[in-house]
């Protein structure tokens, strides 16, 4: 059990993927100016990023590896994740339109997306199992979740902010983004 | 000619994909901590949209537009699976260190974007280049926020010590953090710069 909380933990804040391998970062540049918006991108990421770990965890043990076929494990993720997301936002929009309402548009944004597709990809790179996946998937999703939340707080107090012409938007985002890093980093060395 | 250096060299600085467009920004930061990672991840990038670009065009027409974009993914996918074996066949020392950013290139939004934007309207040769010119801007963004990071991060380039024992590395550099606050003034500088070269093109009454 130990095992996987300290999993969970360490793919929440020491291996944070916006933070520590920046994957994700279009998304989270893109939507971190609002906070509604973070907040409902964070969890449409986990929901979205944990579902899928198990469908690539299945095709990758029971597909690919039998058939020898492992190089082709990219484009099988891809079409993979990009359908299953294109599946879930029509089920969702078919029995809970409310919910489409709040997630529908993320949904679409996440089809293609490197933390989506990077997550698998590492899972089975680490040779987790299932369930171990599913934990670190989860975990990772919840990480992202966790910065784009915080970063939004602080977009939206910086409107207030005189920021030089030529950093304002990105520039300046990017700045605030690695004091985040610098106080993740922090985390390190946290869990063995 | 002119008009094919006009396509080639907006993705240099206008259209710079990484300090304008901001796309593709994952690579930017994880894979630059050192000049050669950064040159093999920026021209694979160039082989894989050039080689792209030149697919979707030549395509183009066959291409039901209600399922044009999966099309996209599964030949981007495929390209970038050809590179893939080919760094790990040749360079498998890069491509280990690459790791999975490699296989990420497939989800780049420039590439899917490009293709959308400009290959699905244009002929194969100015796509090529349009291609190929995105490509290189990456590259040279890519460079630019490498050498920084090995310089001052461990005081060589391409691993010959450029500065001396003197010089203490400041390790922030290779980490996260120096990454996203170093990409954040280069931003701002290629902001200055560009709104230059604008200005510069209005006073000679050139259009934009």
């Amino acid at each position: 059990m130990s095992e996987y909380l300290l999993l969970f933990m360490g793919a929440v804040v020491i291996n944070n993927f916006v933070l520590t391998r920046f994957l994700g970062l279009c998304i989270f540049f893109g939507v971190s100016k609002n906070y509604d918006a973070s907040a409902g991108m964070g969890m449409a990421v986990t929901a979205v990023i944990t579902i899928s770990s198990v469908f690539a965890w299945l095709a990758y043990n029971y597909i690919l590896v039998p058939l020898n076929v492992t190089f082709l494990t990219t484009i099988v993720f891809v079409l993979l994740i990009a359908s299953f997301v294109q599946m879930l936002e029509m089920i969702v929009k078919k029995y809970t339109p409310n919910l489409h309402k709040m997630w529908g548009i993320y949904l679409l944004l996440i089809a293609t997306n490197c933390v989506v597709l990077g997550v698998p990809l590492l899972n089975v790179e680490s040779g987790f199992n299932l369930a171990k996946s599913v934990v670190n998937a989860f975990g990772s999703g919840v990480g992202f979740a966790l910065a784009i939340v915080l970063m939004a707080s602080c977009r939206e107090k910086l409107r207030l902010a005189n920021v030089p012409k030529s950093l304002d938007g990105l520039g300046v985002a990017f700045i605030i983004a690695g004091c985040l890093a610098l106080s993740f980093l922090g985390f390190s060395g946290m869990i063995k | 000619m002119k008009r094919y250096w006009d396509i080639f060299s907006k993705g240099l600085v206008l259209e710079n994909p990484i300090f304008v467009l901001a796309l593709s920004l994952c690579p930017a930061l994880a894979v630059t901590t050192s000049v050669v990672n950064a040159l093999t991840m920026g021209l694979t990038v160039t082989f894989v949209i050039s080689m792209n670009n030149l697919i979707v065009s030549i395509f183009r027409n066959w291409v039901n537009p209600k399922v044009r974009v999966p099309i996209y993914i599964t030949s981007i996918a495929t390209i970038v699976t050809v590179a893939e074996l080919l760094l790990k066949a040749f360079a498998p020392l890069l491509y280990k260190e690459l790791g999975i950013y490699l296989s990420l290139v497939v989800v780049f939004a420039i590439i899917l974007a490009r293709a959308e934007v400009f290959a699905s309207k244009n002929r194969p040769v100015p796509s090529f280049i349009d291609g190929f010119g995105m490509g290189a801007g990456f590259t040279l963004a890519m460079l630019i926020v490498g050498v920084i990071r090995e310089l001052f991060g461990n005081g060589t380039i391409l691993g010959y010590t450029v500065l001396g024992s003197w010089y203490p590395p400041a390790l922030i550099f290779i980490m996260a953090p120096g990454a996203f606050i170093l990409i954040g003034y280069l931003v701002g500088a290629w902001n200055i710069w560009s709104a230059r070269i604008e200005k510069a093109k209005g006073e000679r009454g050139e259009t934009i």
